[in-house]
């Protein structure tokens, strides 16, 4: 696009263009990727990897995720951290229903992502069917640098910069793709 | 006397400020494993013959305690074998979101065909992205799913985040 053309063209031309707020766009999610606070919901073992990230060694303040909130309405990101129960699944909603927007959720580790070697009545198989998960972390419990990986993985999730399979980029916010 | 302890308490602290610091700067630095960490799970070849040892036993199957393996065995063509017995893995699948790292599996296999390696960066986006097949797993095939489809995509190699390491019975894995 010329210069010219932003003086000639319509002001509304230009915002179906996605000119006007391109760059914008780009400015806010570097900055959203950058603070990801995550609020504090460790459910097992896995979340004491989790408190690990955070250490001197690992040090996930270096992704600007280093403050845990207490209260989720200061929170971006939720880390489901370790076996979900059929009985704290209402809770966990409504945790993440109170975060304001946008937010992400982690799933940490087997339990959480699949339910693992708890097939049975009392784990949910998949807290994606109680929120919308962005990035899955396999392992039992996944390493403090998986977490900080998985971490990296949102955060390129979030400036645009991941794809499926397919060459089709994915949504910055996964809740948003859900109804 | 309470002077002295104050002092010799910010003596501890301020010696810290002279220590190398403890941080790994992982993305940029490498990961040192140990050993005998268990991750990403890797199919043997024999490495003279180029013949895989998984012979499709579905030991290790009934071995997981998380049941995330899934095994489908096949004869073997004589003249042209895929495994060195009689059957082989057609189908070998491990759903890496079910699967516990515990190394079961591979204190199962009577060929030593399946060991867990060092590789940790599995995080991906799409639960039916966690299904691992033969082509996934198989000696040669460096970094996780979406590492490899993102390094595709970038037109480079696939990056680990992990420092050399070296485990007898990876044989011919090369990190």
């Amino acid at each position: 696009m010329a210069v010219s053309d932003l003086f000639e063209k319509d002001f509304t031309e230009l915002e179906r263009d996605g000119i006007l707020f391109s760059t914008l766009g780009k400015l806010v999610a570097w900055g959203r990727s950058n603070s990801i606070y995550p609020v504090t919901f460790g459910l097992a073992c896995c979340a004491l990897e989790m408190m690990q990230s955070t250490n001197a060694r690992n040090d996930m303040a270096r992704m600007g995720s280093e403050v845990f909130r207490a209260s989720p309405r200061q929170a971006d990101v939720m880390i489901v951290a370790g076996r979900l129960s059929k009985k704290m699944a209402p809770v966990m909603r409504r945790v993440y229903e109170q975060m304001p927007e946008p937010k992400w959720v982690i799933s940490m580790g087997a339990c959480a992502s699949s339910g693992g070697m708890f097939n049975n009545y009392a784990i949910v198989q998949n807290v994606d069917s109680v929120v919308p998960v962005d990035v899955f972390v396999p392992g039992c419990p996944p390493r403090p640098e998986a977490l900080v990986y998985a971490v990296m993985q949102l955060q390129k999730k979030v400036r645009g910069e991941t794809f499926d399979e397919n060459g089709v980029e994915l949504p910055m916010v996964e809740g948003w793709t859900r109804s | 006397m309470s002077v002295l302890g104050i002092a010799k308490g910010m003596g501890v602290t301020l010696s810290h400020l002279f220590k190398k610091p403890v941080t790994v700067q992982y993305p940029e630095e490498k990961v040192d494993v140990q050993a005998r960490f268990r991750g990403r799970h890797h199919l043997l070849r024999h490495p003279d013959t180029g013949l895989e040892k998984c012979i499709g036993c579905s030991l290790c199957a009934a071995a997981c305690p998380a049941y995330a393996i899934y095994v489908e065995a096949a004869e073997n063509d004589p003249d042209d074998p895929t495994s060195a017995g009689e059957r082989y893995a057609s189908i070998y699948e491990i759903n890496m979101l079910r699967c516990i790292f515990c190394g079961f599996c591979e204190e199962a296999c009577p060929t030593g065909a399946i060991v867990l390696g060092h590789e940790f960066e599995l995080a991906d986006f799409r639960y039916e992205n966690f299904v691992y097949g033969k082509d996934d797993m198989l000696v040669g095939v460096k970094g996780s799913k979406w590492q490899r489809r993102e390094a595709e995509r970038a037109g480079r190699d696939v990056e680990l985040g992990l420092a050399p390491s070296h485990r007898p019975e990876l044989e011919g894995v090369d990190y």
